[in-house]
C-alpha cells in the first residue's frame, strides 16, 4: 500500500473531570490510505464524532482536548499545528460534511454565494472564474438547473439538495481527505441512497479519501472499503469491510451486526375477524394563511386514506418524511382533527367527538412517541408518568402507582425506577417507560410513531423485541409508523406504503418484499442501505 | 455534574449577594429590637454626624438614621416582595392561558398586555397612586400593576415551547383535562425562567417603591429608604449622611438581588453559564 493520507497514532482525547468517563477517545490508531473510504462505526457515545472533530481541531476546548498521540496528515502532526495553519488546512486539504445540512449552511445567504466564499478565502481566482467553478461544482453533485440552485436560499431546497450543496462546498478545493460525520442520518432512505452513491462516485472521480462516521451497518456495507468499530472510545475491531461484516471477530461487533434489522418478512399468524380499527377516507388538509387571513396554500397531508387493522395483528405504515404517515397516526389517536372521513374503533365511530366524549375510548388506544427525551415530563417521577392514564380513567392513585411498578418490571426495568426522574435513564430505557405508559390503561391498540428511530441499533433491537413480546402477552394490535422498511419487516405482518398523503401500495410484508408492484415501493426497497449484505446474512 | 445547589451556592457573586441581602433581611426582622422606639420619634439634637451617640447620626428633626434605616428596610422589602408575588401570580396566569389556548384568547390577552407595556411604567405608577391615594396596600397594587407584563411574556413564550413537546401530547392521549395538563405538565417546566425573572423583579420593585417614597407618594407613617432620601435631599451639603446612607443601602440591596438573580440563571441553565 502507498503512503497513507492520514495516520492517527495512539490518539487520546480527555473529557472534562465531571463526565462519567475519563476519555472520549483512548489510544485509537487508524490509517486512511489514498482513495480509500474508511467507515468508523459505533453507537452514540462511542467517541466516533469526537475523533472526527479532533482531526480538524474542532474539539470544544478547553474542557475536551487531545492529551496524547499524533494525527499525521501530509507529514505534519495536526495536534501540534498553530490555529492559523489549521484554518488553512480546514476546508482546503481536509473538508468536512456535517450531519444536519440545514445548520451547516448560513440561512441568510444564497447557497451559490456560500460555495463561492470558500473559494474566495482559499484561492486567488478571479470573480468570473470563481462563479464558473461554483456552477461546475453544483453540476458535479448532480443538482439540476444549477443557475436556479445557486440563487436559492437553503430553506428553499430539500434536505437532499442541501446535503449536495454541503458536499459541493467540501469538494470546492479538491481536498485530499473528507470527513463525513453521519452525512445521511437526517435524510430519507431514498435520498440517503442517492447521497451515498454520489459520495462514492465523486470519491472515485477525484481520488479523495473519506473518513465516514456512521452508526448504521447497512451504510457501511454500501460504501466502505475498510471499517473500524468503536466502543467506549476504543477501536474494538478494524479491517476490510468484507471481513468485518461477514466474519466479525469481536463480540461487540457480532452483537451489533445481529441487531441490524433483517429483511426477512414476517409471516401472518392468525386469521382476521372483525377489524379492531377501521379508517375510512380520512383526510387532513393543512392550510397556511397569508398575511390578510386568506388561505394561501393548502397541503393534503392525508388524502382519502382507508385502512383496516385486525385484532392482535400489526400493520406498518411506511413512508418518507412528508408522506403524511405521522399525521395519519395523530388523526387516529385524536391529536389532530381530520377534515373528512372517519375512524372507527371496535365498530364505534370516534371522529367528531369532543375531547370530553373521547375520554372513555382512550383506554382502547394509546400512543408510543418518537423522541424518548421529549416524551417524558422531566419534572415528574416515572411512577406518576405511567399512572396518569389509569388515574384519568378513575383508578385510585395507590392502585395506579402499584400497577405502574408492575409494568416497569414487565418492560425490563426495576420497580424502584418508579421513584426516579426521567433524566436518570438512557434513551432505550426511556422508550421502555414510554411503552409502559401506553400499556398502563390496558389498551387494545397501540399506535407507535417511529418508536425506535431515535435509538442506537442494538437498543433498537431490544425495544422491538420487547414490543413483540408484549404484543403476544397482552393480545395487542399495533399500528407502527416508520420510515424504515427493515424495521417494518421485523415487526409487522402487513404493510401499507404512503407517498404524499396517499397509500400507493398495501399487502402482506412477504408479498411486498417479494413482488413490489408500485415503482415507489421498488425504489424504497432498492434504497435500503447494504441490502445485499443483509440478505446474505444467515 | 454538580447539583443545582452546588452551582448556585459556590458562585462567589451569589455568596456576596446573599450575605448583603441576608443582612438586610435580618435587620428588617430585628428592627424592633435594634431600634425599639418609633423611627419618627425625636431622640437627640438635629444634624448629629455619624459616630456619636447615634451610630449613623440624626436627621434635620433629630430622628435616629439607624432606626429609620432598620424600619425602612422592613417597609421596602415587604412592599417589594408582596408586589412581586402579586405580579408573578397574575402574570403567570395570563401568560399560561394565552400560551396554552392560543388563537383568539392569546390575541386578546397579549394585546391587553402590550397596552400595559406601552405606558411608561413609573409615570403609570404615579398616576395609580394619585388615583388610589397613598397607602402600603396601594403601593403594592401600583407596583404589581406596572410590573406584570414581562412575566406574562416570559411565561407565554415558555408555555408555547413546552406545550408542543411530546409529553404534553401523551397527557392529551391519556385523556387528562386541559387545566390539569397546564398545571401538572406545562407550568412546572416553565419554572426556571420564571424564578429568574421574578427575582430580578424584586430589585425593580425596590427601585419603584423608593422612587415613589422619594416623591412623597409612599406609605404615610411608614419609614422607608426613599422617604429618607427625599427628606434629606435639601441638606445634602450640610449633612451628607442623610442622603448617602439610605442611597447606598438601596444601591447595595438592588445590586445583591441582581447578583442572586444572575446566579440563579447560571445555576438553572448550566449550559449557558459554561459558554
Amino acid at each position: 500500500m502507498s503512503q497513507p493520507v492520514l495516520t492517527i497514532d495512539g490518539l487520546t482525547v480527555a473529557l472534562p473531570v465531571w463526565s462519567d468517563r475519563k476519555h472520549a477517545v483512548s489510544s485509537v490508531s487508524l490509517t486512511i490510505g489514498k482513495q480509500e473510504i474508511v467507515c468508523v462505526v459505533g453507537e452514540s457515545g462511542s467517541g466516533k464524532s469526537i475523533m472526527g472533530k479532533a482531526i480538524l481541531g474542532l474539539l470544544p476546548k478547553p474542557h475536551v482536548r487531545a492529551t496524547g498521540g499524533r494525527i499525521l496528515f501530509e507529514g505534519r502532526d495536526l495536534l501540534q499545528l498553530a490555529e492559523g495553519d489549521m484554518r488553512r488546512l480546514r476546508g482546503g486539504r481536509i473538508a468536512m460534511i456535517f450531519q444536519e445540512p440545514m445548520t451547516a449552511l448560513n440561512p441568510l445567504m444564497k447557497v451559490g454565494r456560500q460555495i463561492e466564499e470558500v473559494l474566495e478565502f482559499h484561492t486567488d481566482l478571479k470573480p468570473e472564474a470563481r462563479r464558473a467553478r461554483v456552477l461546475e461544482l453544483v453540476a458535479d453533485v448532480h443538482l439540476p438547473d444549477s443557475d436556479r440552485i445557486v440563487n436559492s436560499y437553503p430553506h428553499q431546497l430539500s434536505g437532499g439538495q442541501r446535503q449536495r450543496i454541503v458536499i459541493a462546498m467540501a469538494l470546492a478545493l479538491k481536498p485530499a481527505l473528507i470527513i463525513a460525520d453521519e452525512p445521511t442520518t437526517a435524510l430519507d432512505v431514498t435520498t440517503q441512497a442517492q447521497i451515498l452513491h454520489l459520495i462514492r462516485q465523486l470519491q472515485q472521480a477525484q481520488g479523495t479519501s473519506v473518513l465516514f462516521i456512521t452508526h448504521d451497518f447497512g451504510v457501511v456495507a454500501e460504501i466502505a472499503d475498510r471499517v473500524a468499530v468503536m466502543r467506549h472510545g476504543e477501536v474494538v475491531e478494524a479491517g476490510p469491510v468484507d471481513g468485518v461484516l461477514r466474519a466479525p471477530q469481536a463480540d461487540y461487533t457480532k452483537a451489533l451486526i445481529a441487531a441490524v434489522p433483517g429483511l426477512k418478512p414476517r409471516a401472518k399468524d392468525a386469521g382476521a375477524d372483525m377489524p379492531l380499527l377501521v379508517v375510512r377516507d380520512l383526510e387532513k388538509t393543512y392550510v397556511s394563511t397569508g398575511i390578510f387571513g386568506r388561505a394561501s396554500r393548502s397541503v393534503n397531508a392525508v388524502d382519502k386514506v382507508s385502512l383496516e387493522l385486525g385484532r392482535q395483528s400489526s400493520l406498518a405504515v411506511v413512508g418518507e418524511s412528508g408522506s403524511g404517515k405521522s399525521t395519519l397516526a395523530r388523526c387516529i389517536v385524536g391529536l389532530e382533527t381530520p377534515n373528512g372521513g372517519e375512524v372507527l374503533i371496535d365498530g364505534e365511530r370516534i371522529t367528531g367527538l369532543t375531547r370530553e366524549q373521547l375520554r372513555p375510548y382512550r383506554r382502547h388506544m394509546q400512543m408510543v412517541f418518537q423522541d424518548p427525551f421529549a416524551s417524558l415530563n422531566p419534572r415528574q417521577r416515572i411512577g406518576e408518568i405511567i399512572a396518569l392514564g389509569p388515574m384519568v380513567q378513575g383508578v385510585s392513585r395507590e392502585q395506579a402507582l402499584a400497577e405502574a411498578r408492575e409494568l416497569l418490571t414487565l418492560v425490563g426495568l426495576k420497580s424502584e425506577s418508579a421513584e426516579r426522574y426521567p433524566h436518570e435513564f438512557s434513551g432505550g430505557q426511556r422508550q421502555r417507560i414510554g411503552i409502559a405508559r401506553a400499556l398502563a390503561v390496558k389498551p387494545k391498540l397501540i399506535v407507535a410513531d417511529e418508536p425506535v428511530s431515535a435509538l442506537d441499533v442494538s437498543v433498537q433491537k431490544q425495544v422491538l423485541d420487547l414490543l413483540n413480546d408484549l404484543r403476544r402477552s397482552f393480545g395487542l394490535s399495533m399500528l407502527f409508523i416508520t420510515h424504515d422498511l427493515r424495521v417494518a419487516a421485523t415487526v409487522c405482518e402487513d404493510i401499507v406504503i404512503m407517498q404524499r398523503g396517499v397509500i400507493v401500495e398495501r399487502g402482506t410484508t412477504a408479498r411486498i418484499f417479494a413482488h413490489p408492484q408500485h415503482a415507489y415501493t421498488q425504489s424504497l426497497l432498492d434504497a435500503v442501505p447494504g441490502k445485499e449484505w443483509i440478505n446474505s446474512l444467515p | 455534574m454538580k447539583t443545582f445547589w452546588q452551582r448556585f451556592l459556590l458562585n462567589p457573586r451569589v455568596i456576596i449577594g446573599l450575605i448583603w441581602l441576608g443582612a438586610v433581611v435580618l435587620v428588617a426582622l430585628l428592627a424592633d429590637v435594634l431600634a425599639p422606639r418609633d423611627p419618627f420619634a425625636i431622640v437627640g439634637v438635629p444634624f448629629a454626624p455619624p459616630g456619636g451617640a447615634h451610630w449613623l447620626g440624626t436627621d434635620s428633626l433629630g430622628r435616629d438614621v439607624l432606626a429609620g434605616l432598620a424600619h425602612g428596610a422592613r417597609t421596602t422589602l415587604l412592599i417589594a416582595v408582596l408586589s412581586t408575588l402579586a405580579a408573578v401570580a397574575f402574570g403567570t396566569l395570563v401568560g399560561a392561558i394565552a400560551g396554552y389556548y392560543g388563537g383568539l384568547i392569546d390575541d386578546i390577552l397579549m394585546r391587553a398586555t402590550e397596552f400595559f407595556q406601552t405606558i411608561p411604567s413609573f409615570l403609570f405608577a404615579i398616576v395609580l397612586i394619585a388615583i388610589l391615594s397613598s397607602s402600603a396596600m396601594n403601593l403594592v397594587i401600583a407596583i404589581s400593576v406596572v410590573s406584570w407584563p414581562p412575566i406574562t411574556r416570559v411565561v407565554r413564550a415558555e408555555v408555547l415551547s413546552v406545550k408542543s413537546r411530546e409529553f404534553v401530547q401523551a397527557a392529551v392521549v391519556a385523556g387528562q383535562r386541559d387545566h390539569a395538563i397546564l398545571v401538572s405538565q406545562v407550568l412546572p417546566n416553565t419554572l426556571s425562567p420564571l424564578i429568574v425573572t421574578g427575582s430580578l423583579l424584586v430589585a425593580t420593585a425596590i427601585l419603584i417603591e423608593s422612587a415613589l417614597s422619594f416623591l412623597g407618594l409612599g406609605a404615610p407613617n411608614q419609614m422607608s429608604w426613599g422617604f429618607m432620601i427625599g427628606a434629606g435631599r435639601s441638606f445634602l451639603r450640610d449633612a451628607w449622611w442623610l442622603v448617602t446612607i439610605p442611597g447606598v443601602a438601596i444601591l447595595l440591596t438592588v445590586l445583591s438581588i441582581n447578583l442572586i438573580g444572575e446566579g440563579l440563571n447560571d445555576a438553572l441553565n448550566p449550559r449557558l453559564a459554561e459558554l
